[in-house]
């Protein structure tokens, strides 16, 4: 069934047909949509899910943690700030190795007081042990929420799903929503391989001393090279169901292109426009939208990069003092290649300020004309 | 279930615990008032650190360990998935220290009163943040010695009120229960654990190293607690119904301050001044006993 839907609304969809069982949430803009249409679902009965109106963004992920520590499939939902509040959550749930899903929708982090996208909350997470899937479309939110349930009771490891706020959160698009007997045979119910049960009784979490601690992350890392494969894998047999496939990046013009602009979230569907133009002017220009950054694919970048001179990397965030943290991982992968491209490095966006195709212009013909990056990331639309 | 009944048959030898600590026989005298179909979840702090090492465990019922805020919401979660599997017989006991419940757990414990989820939270209070220390926290009494409250700097403000904060959320069950009245303590155990919606049971739990007195003297301390009316023994049925469990002697405060090194800083007169707030809440207490109201 087609419908039109914002991306809050998709993603409300997804957690349906997943069949969540146990929700809870704190509102925050602009994630909130999600959690008022998942709360209307279970309180007309399409969606037979416990619904937990927590206090705080902590408490919803230690709710959902802790239901899912007792068997439970379970879902949660926020943003910047409230992202920022679960981070002691965050690393209990990946240490806990919980298949946890949430969605946050991008939004930048105050101080100023901002409500618009950025990547910098998702990405100032990312060494919390979650996998990351940045998402383009409603509808790839819809299907990525599905493929993440099945994708993280594989690998036992929490799944963090982003959408750019309002640009993907509050924008309408045609969905085509899965029949839920489809979505029930590619996802089955939650088995859980180890559960609180008082018939077989385990304490969960007891103190790992300094002889076995380093043994539990050396297996979540394990874990998390598995996830890399479970994700194209279950993509893949996402797509032979349903025809729709996006694996670990949207890749146009790979590997020929001479030039790569690579980037993550709603960008991507501006550059692409921009790029399509310039290859109609002869130009060599392609495009790499991430959608897996947690675990990085290093390898899988070096094999659809090595072929390009130049990659420019935009960054919808900046680590400040050090730059952008898609460019910094970019740069890591590709160091060891023999012949490796130049890295040209772009903020832009930060904030929710639109990043316009005459940025994107700007930015190819930019690292076009120039044969080595001056060593800064270019700010790009910066007041002077 | 008498006193002398309780074994160690969900909480083994093998913890971390000190000699003489009292939060151990409380949690032993819960779980076995509870039996083995419950869920324990248990916050960082005393039992959260020292109730064993991987691979054992010296707990003998479905346990889970969350942060340390997280004791309210996360026994809220267990609950929640229990249910939705159409298990109800199970209890969830959520466990906490006064740091957990007072302090830094206050807002998720509160949030799930508010909400009257069914489970049973449980705080052991040793009055201070006795595992990394003896730090004071917000269950600190005035006049108390701690690491961060030196003698030249002693706890200056009373103990939080944390039994009728948790009234005031009308939950249908708050309980405060002593190691020296085994029987009444499970007695209330069973109760909250047939009472529907959210219950409160307050433990006090007197610490050896943190208080400063001879480990073997722990039950007597909170006998003295309970007869010196520092720690009254009462029940709360939906924030109105007030019942006064065990009708204390009415010794002198000194008796109970004495033996302990944490009082050993206080000045003349201020002896007198603990034992005139004693009075004073125990006769608000009496009001609401006699006025069924808060």
């Amino acid at each position: 069934m087609k419908k039109l839907l914002t991306g809050n609304s998709a993603v409300s969809y997804g957690v349906m047909l997943s069949r969540a069982e146990v929700i809870s949430a704190y509102p925050i803009t602009p994630q909130t949509t999600i959690v008022e249409e998942l709360s209307e679902m279970c309180a007309d009965g399409r969606l037979p899910a416990k619904f937990i109106r927590v206090e705080s963004e902590h408490s919803a992920l230690a709710c959902v943690t802790a239901a899912c520590a007792a068997g439970a499939r379970v879902f949660t939902a926020t943003s910047s700030h409230g992202l920022a509040y679960m981070h002691e959550m965050l690393h209990w749930a990946s240490g806990s190795r919980l298949p946890v899903v949430m969605v946050n929708a991008n939004r930048a982090i105050g101080s100023p007081w901002n409500i618009w996208c950025d990547h910098s909350d998702s990405l100032s997470q990312r060494d919390t042990g979650w996998i990351q899937l940045y998402c383009q479309s409603a509808q790839e939110a819809l299907d990525t929420v599905i493929q993440a349930y099945k994708v993280a009771e594989e690998v036992l490891l929490p799944v963090m799903i982003l959408e750019d706020g309002f640009f993907l959160s509050h924008t309408s698009d045609t969905v085509d929503i899965p029949e839920p007997k489809e979505v029930d045979a590619f996802l089955p119910p939650y088995k859980p391989r180890y559960k609180l049960d008082p018939n077989d009784p385990h304490t969960f979490n007891i103190m790992a001393d300094p002889s076995v601690f380093i043994d539990f992350k050396h297996e979540a890392q394990m874990a998390m090279e598995k996830a890399k494969k479970a994700i194209t894998r279950v993509d893949r047999e996402f797509k032979a169901r349903f025809g729709r496939g996006y694996g670990w990046a949207g890749k146009v013009h790979l590997p020929d292109a001479e030039v790569v602009l690579l980037t993550m979230g709603t960008t991507a569907s501006t550059a692409l426009e921009v790029i399509k133009a310039l290859c109609q002017q002869g130009k060599k220009v392609g495009l790499c939208r991430l959608r897996m950054f947690r675990p990085f694919p290093a390898e899988e970048l070096c094999q659809v990069l090595s072929g390009a001179k130049k990659i420019a990397v935009l960054d919808r965030d900046n680590s400040l003092g050090a730059g952008g943290i898609v460019a910094q991982e970019v740069k890591a992968a590709l160091f060891n290649l023999p012949r490796r491209p130049k890295v040209f490095e772009f903020i832009a966006g930060l904030g929710g300020r639109d990043i316009t195709p005459e940025d994107i212009q700007e930015i190819l013909e930019y690292t076009i004309k120039n044969p080595s990056p001056n060593g800064q990331p270019l700010w790009v639309g910066i007041q002077k | 279930m008498k006193a002398k009944e309780l074994t160690d048959q969900y909480l083994h030898s093998g913890h971390g615990c000190c000699p003489g600590c009292a939060m151990t026989i409380v949690l032993r005298t819960a779980f076995q008032a509870l039996g083995s179909q419950t869920v324990a979840v248990i916050t960082a702090g005393c039992f959260g650190t020292i109730s064993g090492t991987f691979p054992v465990s010296p707990i003998k019922l479905a346990s889970y360990n969350t942060t340390f805020p997280s004791a309210g919401a996360a026994g809220s979660g267990v609950r929640a998935a229990l249910d939705i599997k159409g298990d109800f017989k199970t209890t969830v006991l959520a466990i906490a220290g006064d740091g957990g419940t007072f302090d830094i757990g206050i807002q998720a414990l509160s949030a799930a009163a508010e909400r009257n989820d069914d489970y049973i939270f449980i705080c052991y209070d040793n009055e201070a943040y006795m595992n990394t220390g003896i730090q004071r926290s917000s269950a600190t009494p005035w006049g108390a010695w701690t690491t961060t409250t030196p003698p030249a700097n002693l706890k200056s403000q009373p103990k939080k009120d944390i039994v009728q904060i948790m009234v005031a959320h009308r939950i249908p069950y708050v309980a405060t229960v002593s190691i020296a009245y085994p029987e009444d303590f499970i007695r209330k155990i069973k109760k909250a654990k047939e009472t529907r919606g959210f219950k409160f049971i307050y433990a006090f739990s007197p610490c050896p190293v943190g208080w400063r007195f001879p480990s073997e003297q722990t039950i007597r301390l909170a006998r003295l607690a309970v007869q010196a009316k520092v720690f009254p023994l009462y029940e709360v049925e939906n924030g109105e119904r007030y019942t006064l469990n065990v009708e204390p002697e009415g010794i002198p405060i000194n008796e109970y301050l004495k033996p302990q090194g944490r009082f050993a800083y206080l000045k003349e007169g201020d002896w007198e001044r603990i034992q005139e707030n004693i009075d004073r809440e125990w006769k608000r207490l009496m009001n609401r006993i006699e006025n069924q109201m808060i």
